[in-house]
């Protein structure tokens, strides 16, 4: 390879000297490298999460800076019925959504692992939902659902399961139930694909070992697949439910909150006071709300890997 | 070189001891569930489609025409989205947007990846796991403090606004997947290059670059999907119809009172939905590969 080199050339300058020692130290190159990302990052998202934090103790609006008020949106929001009811809501539409995602991906992934005809069609298939916008498949959804022309229930009246149209968005246990099952549509081939990957790091010969030392497939499941599986279900799973906590599209497309705030979720809760409403200040604080929650679940998928790790007799 | 070009994983699951079940629960086991799977994930799909095709008269008369199927497809849904209305304008926008912003966030992410993976400077480490968790903050607490600096820039309702606030989830995600992607590239290539006496530049750009192009590529239609697919940003920064992105303006610009206009919305969710479409389906072994890479820990 020819490549030509600062260091053999005749007697070099000072300055290109002083260049080539600075390409050579790893700390200033890397600092040189890393600047651009560093600077998108601390200008656009730490900065922005410090100006959250602080605008959820002002009084800011649309137009208007706003002064400190200390803990006052926050005091104003525990006596809030809608807040308590937007934060049960997410929870509620997290934890379902996600443990039918989780239950349903993982069927899928230990489906898609088998032998199959058409096996990379099929995983093309299944990314579909993923790869399609979510405020455009959430478009659909509501033509699906939609009071009078729904073709679910047009589905089910002709196969006579029911005698008059379902009102999926109109009636609240209703709505909650059809928004936590277009987010599970949406979630599964994610958690399928990610899945799927990590089965097809298993060696097929555990499985064989396994079953020569007479396992049954529940146990080769149980004993062989989950367990090496375990890793990646907590990385997965840790992202399906920040990104299902703190959904936004599918329900301000769908229901925009209501009926009666029955399916407002935090983000679209901030995002109606926030930014319909102008109260930027309280918008801020339902926000910053979000962080602990979001904490909370991120160390929990942590120590639960750690702790799986500690078991296996692997290292840190 | 071709040698140490990743080499595609054997798969282990060829087969493996699928012989030992017998057809019929096969059948029961893996074809009948993945059958309910592929129509339930797919009917979506298949409903947007036929009611983007669909005359009005057909959509709301379930009486006279089963409605899973079309009597007489007409073109007219999709003429008016792209002729009446602001549709190309939108899509306009979201490809400039998207795609500014994709290499925008290569760019910063590749840099960056080399740096925290390769280079190993001091604290590598630690801003490697603070890129991670950059990755974890969602838009959605970002974006009332955003909408405060974009109305401050004097970026409100400009392209800028949204080109220069995607990289806040693009870049930790491109510079996670670049970093997963820099590992499996041997040390030994870069040190011998080191000893023929390269610069850490000429590295970068004649050896790890050139082995990484199906790293960046994956790198760059995810960023480019995710730009596209973005929606709270969008629909917070943009106000007037022209600047606006295919999600919002969908959404935003189609729904008028309380005449729907489902053909017209459904052909929208189509046509937006096509290009990332057609950009995974050509990339989606690529995809699944650099999944897994970078779930690998």
């Amino acid at each position: 390879m020819a490549v030509s080199s600062a260091a053999v050339q005749p007697r070099p300058s000072i300055l290109s000297r002083s260049l080539s020692l600075l390409a050579d130290s790893r700390n200033a190159l890397g600092f040189g490298f890393m600047l651009p990302a560093a600077a998108l990052l601390l200008v656009f998202l730490t900065y922005p999460l410090g100006l959250g934090i602080w605008l959820g103790f002002t009084d800011a609006r649309i137009g208007r800076p706003g002064i400190f008020i200390g803990i006052e949106n926050y005091q104003y929001l525990s006596d809030d019925a809608v807040f308590w009811l937007s934060v049960f809501n997410t929870l509620l539409y997290t934890i379902s959504a996600s443990i039918l995602k989780f239950a349903l991906g993982l069927w899928l992934a230990l489906i898609l692992n088998q032998n199959l005809p058409f096996k990379s069609f099929f995983r093309a298939i299944v990314l579909l939902p993923w790869v399609v916008p979510t405020v455009l498949s959430a478009i659909a959804f509501w033509w699906i659902y939609d009071s009078q022309f729904s073709i679910l229930s047009w589905a089910l009246m002709e196969m006579g399961l029911i005698d008059h149209r379902i009102n999926f968005l109109g009636d609240p246990v209703n709505a909650r139930a059809s928004v936590i099952a277009a987010n599970i549509w949406r979630g599964i081939p994610f958690v399928a694909i990610t899945l799927l990957a990590g089965l097809q790091t298993i060696p097929q010969s555990l499985y064989e070992a396994a079953t020569l030392d007479g396992a049954s497939r529940w146990q080769l499941f149980r004993f062989v697949t989950l367990p090496l599986l375990t890793p990646i279900i907590a990385i997965t799973m840790t992202f399906s439910v920040l990104f299902t906590f703190t959904d936004f599209q599918l329900i301000y497309v769908l229901t925009r909150g209501g009926p009666v705030n029955a399916t407002h979720l935090m983000a679209t809760l901030s995002f109606q006071r926030g930014i319909s409403g102008g109260q930027l200040g309280e918008g801020a604080a339902i926000a910053v709300a979000m962080i602990p929650f979001l904490l909370a679940a991120i160390l929990f998928s942590y120590f639960g890997l750690q702790r799986r790790k500690w078991q296996q007799g692997g290292g840190d | 070189m071709a040698t140490i070009k990743k080499t595609k994983r054997p798969e282990l699951d060829e087969g493996g001891m699928g012989y030992l079940q017998s057809l019929p629960r096969r059948v029961v086991t893996v074809y009948l569930p993945l059958l309910v799977f592929v129509i339930v994930l797919l009917f979506p799909f298949y409903w947007m489609t036929i009611t983007a095709i669909k005359p009005n008269h057909e959509m709301t008369d379930y009486a006279n025409f089963n409605p899973f199927w079309v009597v007489h497809p007409t073109f007219e849904h999709i003429r008016y989205l792209l002729l009446d209305t602001s549709y190309p304008g939108w899509l306009l926008n979201t490809i400039i947007i998207s795609t500014a912003a994709t290499f925008l966030s290569l760019l910063a992410a590749v840099f960056a990846a080399y740096a925290i993976e390769r280079l190993r400077f001091s604290g590598a480490r630690q801003v490697g796991l603070a890129i991670f968790l950059a990755y974890l903050v969602p838009p959605s607490i970002l974006f009332i403090p955003l909408s405060v600096m974009v109305f401050n820039l004097g970026l409100y309702d400009t392209p800028f606004a949204l080109i220069l606030t995607y990289p806040t989830f693009l870049v930790p995600f491109c510079t996670w997947l670049l970093m997963g992607y820099f590992r499996s590239i041997p040390f030994e290539l870069e040190e011998c290059a080191l000893i023929d006496g390269a610069s850490r530049w000429q590295i970068l750009t004649k050896i790890v670059l050139p082995l990484s192009v199906p790293g960046l590529i994956s790198a760059g239609i995810f960023a480019f999907t995710l730009s596209w697919n973005e929606f709270i940003y969008a629909l917070t920064f943009i106000q007037s119809s022209e600047n606006k992105t295919v999600p919002v303006g969908v959404l935003t610009e189609l729904v008028r009172s309380d005449v729907y206009e489902w053909g017209a919305l459904m052909a929208g969710a189509l046509i937006g939905s096509l290009p990332v479409v057609v950009l995974y389906s050509f990339f989606v072994e690529h995809y699944v590969s650099s999944m897994t890479g970078a779930v690998k820990e």
